[in-house]
């Protein structure tokens, strides 16, 4: 512990959002620093890398306007922290911890460092109970469990917004409670904002939001989800409550690293992105989950969109290599005028098995569940043949499968607005089995 | 001596202390963090830390531990759950909360536990290194107190043995305890390495039937993300027929290590009917645990693995996944700047990676036993893209590849090994070996090929002209194709049906081939398919339940 706070005026080079101080005294690795720039403007960063003789500082919000003759750089001798307490909810900051909602700042309880530690693996539950969504396509075939991280893979103009809006509204936890919000908007549009605006006046005050938008500074995207997550860890496991993490987009969130990343002369693995990316990324998925002794959760639900619709771009790659399954959107379904366009066969929730059966959902749920996915399946790969030889070439047998590929798009797949209950979801599962078993007979 | 730290990037540090050499273990900054040297230049040491590095400032003292990383080996590891250092997880949280704070390094082992020694040994013997100066029961095991160096026995304890207590004294005074610490980047000695013949029974049907593992055998599972891989691995740990399993989670989710743990506590195992985690050891370095410490993690575990076969056992590790090491590899190959190879993975990869796969093996141990170490390790290609550098190297190393396809995975059809692609050097010996139960294991298998294959041809076919375009006989063969897949090669890991013996393993492919000869038959003499199976389905369905 320094007594007292160090000032430099040593900047010797500014590099995108990267500044390079010489002869600093006792630097720290991830030290906290504040930058007064020439104009009188004052910025924050964070040593990345020190050395004897250089130190070099990430600046949150842009480097325009500094210079290396008059920028002031005083070290704090302290990590990031994060300031909590119940104050935060209900509040909108931006990717820094500043308010954004044109209130004053609330008062912190305690301050904890941003980078969290990982969660002690005997120290964690086995998330088993179960979300009702209101979405047969999650409930019914992917379902999602309290603690899991499930992300939405989906591509450039499909209506994930929308899916995650009304998720967000619909959603209930096992015991009929709501959720308490943590939603981080890293790189959106003021188009996109003004949407889930919406969605958080909806939620009244069981929300904190961190928005970075598209015209912010990128360093700032690579922050606001660990602020978020820092939030989100204190209200589930010391204020015990059951929270949901929304992320949009981590796609942005990569590119930022990769921007970051090159700007560091790092060497760049597939597509540019830097080769430590999934140890990065699992610091933000594996803080979901739960904790033994503890009743709150962090449920995450991340969004990504894919890169030219391809699943193997290392960044839907990457995230399903971490998460516990994914929900993949189809442009195909979409186009046919279903939502949510849910394409079962690549989605999965790894947690499902469980969360479902008696106790849980129904008794009958793992067993239709594994007969829709059956069923569909042979009538996707019938799909193919039907493009050569026509309907009309098929086996009767065939073409019932078929219709039923048809008939479990439009009936069970599409819902549109309406939130169905569990019971609803295997309810049609069972319709649509009993129909397709009737016609075989 | 003290020395102080020079430089920090990320997790690798320069610090400035004399008479270091490379592999030894160092103790740096006020909170003493855990590091491994990995180069020297001069007295400046590049060290790699094993643990969160923030808030690390320079100038910050430097302590050698004079000596490399080790593991400590003794009777408790058994149920133990361990970070990639050894350290036991339980512990740490009874330290320092729920969440992994740094600096920690409790013993691995439980000192105040006694335990029943028992010894044949006299005062006056001989002793050479690797051999047994006792033994203690360890669950239903016993569990072999094997000496690290030669000498003659002075004193012999009896009784009760506690860990922090002499088990026995050498002549030379050297004190031998119910443990003792091994480098985790050494090999454990043996006398000989000896060809694998025993098959190693999974338990499941299409590892067992058409791609056989031989105990210290090898077998790679590379596989997409949602193929299955963790619950294949998993469900292998659950039910091989060896006496230890060490699991090891490297880089992977901590929420599926809960899900194993409380798993494995519950569960019992077949065959000695107590819990399974008695004969489990994990290792679980998270993928939001360090990323040197996940590089490290499969060394501890497979040292670990070692001292165990040295006891004559047949021990089983389980790595998930291999990917994950290799690119802890690569992010601190980056960080010291070395000339990448590959997509970036240092070019000794290959060799790295060699080196540790051949530490599977049957042995003869140096106290003259037959010991197997076996691994069954998962590969997670990026993209699912198996031309990649890592799941490349482990083929030219493993015996046996189980090659997991995101299309089967798609359709449901679990474990998602494809038949097409997979292979098992082993096939032949353990073969033999089945065949002497049942004899017609090899004829069976051969049959069973012969049908997927024949399939594939058939359905390019059929794609073309539509199943109406078939033969009958073609038909038939599709459908018992089709009955294969599905009720023979899939297998569901959360029912009853996950394990499967070998005896019924076979019993359930004769009964399917014995159907398709029966109906084949009936074609040859003239009778049509639909009739057929409507006879088959009326019979079945009028059949008393």
């Amino acid at each position: 512990m320094r007594l007292s706070e160090h000032q430099y005026r040593s900047v010797s080079a500014v590099r995108g959002p990267l500044l390079f101080l010489e002869r600093v005294f006792a630097a720290r690795l991830g030290e906290l620093v504040r930058i007064e720039s020439p104009d009188g403007r004052s910025l924050t960063g964070e040593v990345l890398q020190v050395s004897e003789d250089q130190v070099l500082v990430q600046v949150f919000g842009g480097t325009h306007g500094l210079d290396t003759q008059h920028t002031t750089v005083s070290f704090s001798d302290a990590v990031m922290r994060a300031p909590l307490g119940a104050g935060v909810l209900g509040r909108v900051f931006d990717g820094s911890f500043r308010p954004r909602d044109n209130l004053p700042m609330f008062i912190p309880e305690f301050h904890m460092p941003v980078i969290g530690a990982p969660i002690n693996p005997v120290a964690r539950a086995h998330p088993i109970e179960f979300i009702e969504t209101g979405f047969s396509t999650i409930d019914g075939l992917n379902t999602l469990i309290k603690g899991q991280k499930l992300p939405i893979f989906t591509c450039s103009g499909l209506p994930a917004r929308e899916m995650t809006d009304q998720l967000l509204r619909q959603a209930r936890l096992p015991d009929g409670g709501p959720f308490v919000l943590v939603f981080v908007a890293i790189g959106l549009t003021h188009f996109e904002y003004q949407f889930y605006r919406q969605t958080l006046e909806h939620m009244q005050s069981r929300f904190v939001a961190f928005i970075n938008l598209a015209d912010n500074p990128v360093v700032e995207r690579l922050l606001a989800p660990r602020l978020a997550l820092t939030v989100a860890e204190d209200l589930a496991f010391r204020q015990e409550m059951d929270v949901l993490v929304v992320i949009t987009d981590m796609t942005n969130y990569c590119d930022a690293l990769r921007e970051l990343s090159t700007a560091r002369e790092e060497l760049p693995g597939r597509r540019g992105y830097p080769g430590h990316m999934y140890s990065d990324l699992a610091s933000l998925y594996e803080r979901a989950g739960r904790i033994h002794d503890r009743k709150g959760s962090v449920t995450m639900i991340p969004t990504v969109t894919m890169p030219e619709d391809d699943i193997t771009h290392p960044i839907p790659d990457l995230t399903g290599y971490i998460t516990e399954g994914q929900l993949v959107l189809s442009r195909e379904l979409h186009q046919k005028g279903i939502f949510p366009p849910v394409d079962v066969l690549p989605s999965l929730s790894r947690l499902m098995q469980n969360g479902i059966g008696e106790g849980q959902t129904r008794k009958d749920h793992r067993e239709l569940a594994n007969q829709l996915y059956r069923t569909y399946a042979k009538g996707c790969d019938l799909r193919r043949l039907e493009a050569v030889v026509g309907r009309d070439g098929m086996l009767a047998d065939d073409r019932r499968l078929l219709d039923f590929a048809d008939r479990f798009e439009a009936d069970f797949v599409h819902q549109g607005k309406n939130r169905r209950t569990i019971d609803a979801t295997l309810d049609i599962a069972q319709v649509l089995l009993d129909a397709f078993r009737e016609v075989t007979r | 001596m003290n020395g102080k730290v020079t430089s920090i990037s990320g997790a690798t540090v320069c610090v400035d202390l004399p008479d270091l050499k490379v592999g030894d273990r160092v103790f740096v900054g006020v909170s003493r963090l855990t590091e491994e040297v990995v180069r020297l230049d001069g007295t400046i040491a590049t060290v790699q830390v094993f643990e969160e590095t923030r808030g690390l400032g320079i100038g910050e003292p430097v302590a050698t531990a004079h000596g490399p990383l080790t593991v400590r080996l003794g009777p408790g590891l058994l149920g133990g759950v361990f970070d990639g250092l050894q350290r036991p997880l339980p512990q740490l949280q009874k330290n320092s909360g729920n969440f992994i704070a740094s600096g920690q390094d409790p013993f691995p082992l439980d000192c105040s536990r006694r335990w029943d020694f028992s010894t044949k040994r006299k005062v006056g013997d001989l002793l050479h290194a690797g051999e047994a100066f006792g033994k203690v029961k360890e669950g239903h095991l016993d569990h072999l107190l094997l000496t690290p160096q030669d000498g003659i026995l002075a004193q012999l304890h009896s009784g009760e043995l506690q860990l922090d207590q002499p088990a026995a004294i050498l002549e030379d005074n050297q004190i031998l305890h119910g443990w003792h610490s091994w480098p985790v980047r050494n090999a454990r000695p043996y006398r000989a390495k000896l060809p694998p013949t025993t098959p190693l029974v999974t338990g499941q049907r299409c590892l067992d039937f058409l791609f056989p593992l031989l105990k210290g055998g090898v077998a790679i599972i590379p596989g997409g993300f949602g193929t299955g891989k963790t619950v294949l691995e998993q469900t292998i740990a659950k039910f091989a027929d060896v006496d230890v399993v060490v699991y090891v989670g490297c880089g992977e989710r901590g929420n599926e290590m809960a899900g194993l743990l409380d798993e494995f506590s519950e569960l019992e195992d077949p065959r000695s009917n107590r819990p399974l985690m008695e004969r489990t050891i994990i290792v679980a370095n998270t993928s939001n645990m360090p990323v040197a410490a996940r590089e490290a993690s499969i060394f501890t575990a497979v040292t670990i693995a070692e001292y165990y076969r040295d006891m004559g056992l047949d021990v089983l590790f389980l790595a998930d996944s291999l990917s994950r090491w290799a690119e802890a590899l690569r992010e601190i190959s980056a960080a010291l700047e070395e000339m990448p190879g590959e997509d970036g993975y240092p070019t000794y990869l290959g060799s790295r990676l060699s080196g540790f796969i051949e530490r599977a093996g049957v042995v003869e141990t140096l106290a003259g036993g037959k010991g197997s170490l076996s691994m069954i390790l998962a590969v997670s290609p990026p993209g699912a893209d198996f031309t990649e550098p890592v799941t490349q190297a482990c083929l030219r190393v493993a015996g046996a590849l189980y090659m997991l396809d995101t299309h089967l995975a798609h359709r449901r059809h679990f474990p998602a090994i494809n038949w097409t692609q997979s292979y098992s050097l082993y096939s032949d010996t353990a073969m033999a070996h089945f065949t002497e139960q049942h004899e017609e294991w090899a004829a069976l298998q051969a049959r069973c090929r012969d049908i997927l294959q024949r399939e594939d041809a058939l359905r390019e076919v059929a794609e073309v002209v539509g199943m109406e375009g078939l033969q009958d006989v073609d038909r038939l063969l599709m459908r018992t194709a089709e009955k294969v897949r599905l009720d023979f090669l899939c297998q569901n890991s959360f029912t009853d049906d996950a394990y499967t013996a070998p005896h019924s393993t076979i019993g359930q492919i004769s009964t399917l081939v014995a159907e398709h000869d029966r109906l084949a038959a009936a074609l040859k003499d003239g009778a049509l398919l639909d009739d057929l199976l409507e006879n088959t389905l009326k019979e079945a369905t009028d059949a008393p339940l």
